[in-house]
């Protein structure tokens, strides 16, 4: 009514009215800033405090003038909208820092010579003493444990596989969502949540009753993998297989085509890629399960390659026991420094798994002509 | 050609399709097998600890007094992990689904996808190198001024390799499972609720309160609980954090410890007796976690329309 009066206010429609302007988060963003820093000098600086104090402010400062201005409503507005975005910089906090922590730390490991081709045979505390005393090269590598993550990893792919995609080709195909078909999806998604020591455990406890006690090799480990491996393998396969078109079928079976080789020659075919990054995905999680090769495949120091006698190491368990008993306990630095260059090798390895799923689900996907 | 070849052939296909749906129900039915035969060994190789006389049983006191105080070390720190990571992947979920520009929305599930990616161990390493060291003089703090609190009684330990570290830990590992769980049925919220809230001129925020929340509540719900399952389970964290010790109360001294870890800690030098007593402490975790991931799988079934699983 009055504000028509006044010069100032009617530059600004009757729309507008009551709203805060465009510019007021970043205005409000450079004070926090300036604020917040000013804060942080006097009680001593440092940058992860500057941003929480920062954000802090910014969120008061922006509802309290949104509620001045706009009222309540569209200042809840504003706080769920500060709390929600907040909420998303704070989870991103831990991930920065693991990387940031797994590089600084790895990178002196994973230079040092020889740490990808030798192994731990024969590497004792006098060599770390002396590594760490008289600034000697640290000798020791991971090339054992690599080779039996490969195998280990490799040997339950082998098993999961065809398990699962039958099993998915089972409920998909042949299932018709019966009983046996239903539980079967039900003891899938009960079977994703088994905890991974547990899956370790119940393979321990299998060959130590059908082989004699004791008995850990990396075949137990690949077994206890199995276990955790097969209900995401199913998982993604079954919804690949359903998402092929039905039509396909029918095409096929029009021509007179028998169901197996339907599935084998039309439907398969169609859905491997997505089946393809399914698996590579479920390798890239079991391939960092330290749990179940702790507690079946034993620890081991030197190469083995067989898969089916004797302690095995891996990439994770090699970089837990470095960690938690170093070669040299006087002087832990040694190991710790091989520690952080094997969880580097193992992170390069998730990260290469889970980008070759993604490349692999956006190159062989079925043209789909649209 | 003749009619012999025809029929040959055909018997070879039929012979194929038997063979091939018989080896799919063969594969299915080996799953329901492996679950059964994890609870049957697990149970067979427990019997010894569950029947030996206590003195026998770690602790001298019996296989109840051994295991109760780590079941309850299991819980605090799952419900830890859970207090702090549950607001925070809601609102991670909520940022992705109806917050972040939709250009964007795809790639930012990516990063916290890539959380879930990191394996334990290095979760665990970088819980007891960078967050226990960083992370106890807020323990001092809290020692001094919320002392009076028995959760947050001092001394506060000097490592911060307490339960409290362990499951900030658990926190940023559920955290995933959370958020994509709850932005999968986010998204799939009807848009015309949406849309009508909107109309009727509510905020974006009073439009999520009114109809994206409450239809995704059964969802949250199970999701926060497959967290929990993840969390109760999850051992290397807890084995690497944790300088494990007796029961206590203060979540910011060292002491109370996990079933999982436990196992992790003692099964590699175990024998005889000492492995019947972990395999026993498995199956009791087994059955805590199958419990709780099947109330979670039976709330999600209840209400099949909303859920991402179909």
């Amino acid at each position: 009514m009055t504000s028509t009066l006044t010069p100032v206010r009617s530059k600004r429609s009757a729309l507008t009215k009551g709203q805060l302007p465009k510019y007021a988060p970043y205005a409000v963003l450079a004070a926090a800033l300036v604020v917040g820093a000013a804060i942080l000098a006097l009680v001593g600086f440092n940058a992860f405090g500057w941003g929480l104090v920062s954000a802090l402010l910014f969120a008061i400062g922006l509802v309290s003038w949104s509620a001045a201005v706009e009222g309540s409503r569209k200042a809840k507005d504003k706080l769920a909208t500060c709390l929600v975005v907040g909420s998303f910089l704070i989870a991103l906090l831990p991930l920065i820092s693991v990387i940031w922590t797994v590089l600084v730390n790895g990178i002196p490991g994973l230079i040092a010579p020889g740490f990808l081709s030798t192994s731990m045979n024969g590497v004792t505390g006098v060599y770390d003493n002396r590594a760490a005393e008289e600034g000697a090269p640290v000798i020791g590598g991971i090339y054992h444990a690599l080779l039996g993550t490969i195998q280990i990893t490799l040997l339950a792919t082998v098993i999961s596989v065809p398990v699962g995609l039958l099993t998915a080709i089972y409920l998909v195909e042949y299932g018709n969502d019966g009983r046996l078909a239903r539980a079967i999806t039900f003891f899938v998604d009960v079977m994703t949540g088994i905890p991974s020591i547990v899956a370790g455990l119940f393979a321990a406890a299998f060959f130590f009753a059908v082989v004699g006690p004791g008995t850990k090799t990396g075949a137990v480990a690949a077994v206890a993998l199995s276990v955790l491996m097969i209900p995401v393998v199913v998982r993604s396969s079954e919804e690949m297989l359903k998402i092929v078109p039905n039509e396909l079928r029918e095409a096929a079976y029009a021509l007179g085509v028998r169901k197996w080789r339907t599935i084998v020659k039309v439907v398969i075919p169609t859905a491997i890629s997505g089946i393809a990054s399914g698996v590579t995905l479920a390798i890239a999680r079991v391939i960092g399960e330290t749990a179940p090769i702790l507690v079946t495949a034993g620890f081991a120091t030197s190469i083995n390659s067989n898969v089916f006698s004797g302690w095995m190491a891996s990439l994770p368990t090699f970089i837990y026991t470095q960690i938690l008993n170093p070669t040299s306990p006087a002087n832990p630095d040694p190991s710790s420094q091989r520690a952080w260059g094997a969880a580097l090798v193992l992170i390069i390895l998730v990260m290469l798994l889970n980008l070759g799923a993604r490349l692999i689900a956006r190159i062989f996907a079925p043209k789909t002509g649209r | 050609m003749t009619a012999t070849t025809l029929t040959s052939t055909q018997g070879a296909g039929r012979a194929g399709d038997k063979i091939f749906s018989g080896a799919a129900l063969a594969a299915g039915c080996l799953i329901l097998a492996v679950l059964f035969g994890v609870a049957l060994f697990l149970v067979v190789q427990a019997i010894p600890a569950l029947t030996a006389p206590s003195a026998e049983i770690q602790g001298g006191e019996g296989f109840f007094a051994y295991i109760w105080p780590i079941v309850i070390g299991t819980l605090i720190a799952a419900v830890i992990a859970l207090v702090i990571a549950t607001p925070i992947a809601i609102g991670v979920a909520l940022f992705i689904s109806h917050f972040a520009p939709r250009r964007l929305a795809a790639g930012l599930g990516y990063v916290v996808d890539l959380l879930a990616a990191i394996p334990s161990v290095i979760y665990g390493a970088w819980g007891a190198a960078f967050l226990a060291k960083e992370i106890s003089p807020a323990y001092n703090w809290l020692a001094a001024n919320m002392g009076w609190l028995p959760i947050f009684q001092g001394p506060a330990s000097a490592t911060g390799k307490t339960i409290l570290t362990a499951g900030i830990v658990l926190s940023v590992m559920v955290l995933p499972i959370i958020t994509s769980l709850s932005r999968e049925i986010f998204l799939q919220t009807p848009k015309l609720h949406e849309e009508a809230a909107l109309a009727l001129g509510a905020t974006r925020w009073e439009m999520i309160k009114m109809s994206v929340l409450p239809f995704a509540r059964p969802g949250i719900i199970s999701a926060v609980m497959l967290g929990l399952g993840r969390a109760l389970g999850e051992t290397m964290a807890v084995a690497l954090v944790l300088s494990s010790g007796a029961l206590t109360a203060s979540l910011i001294q060292s002491g109370n410890q996990t079933i999982a870890a436990e196992i992790a800690l003692n099964f590699p030098e175990a024998s005889g007796l000492k492995v019947s007593t972990l395999v026993a402490a498995g199956l009791v975790l087994f059955i805590i976690t199958l419990a709780v991931n099947m109330v979670a799988r039976w709330i999600i079934s209840r209400h099949k329309e909303f859920s991402g699983a179909n």
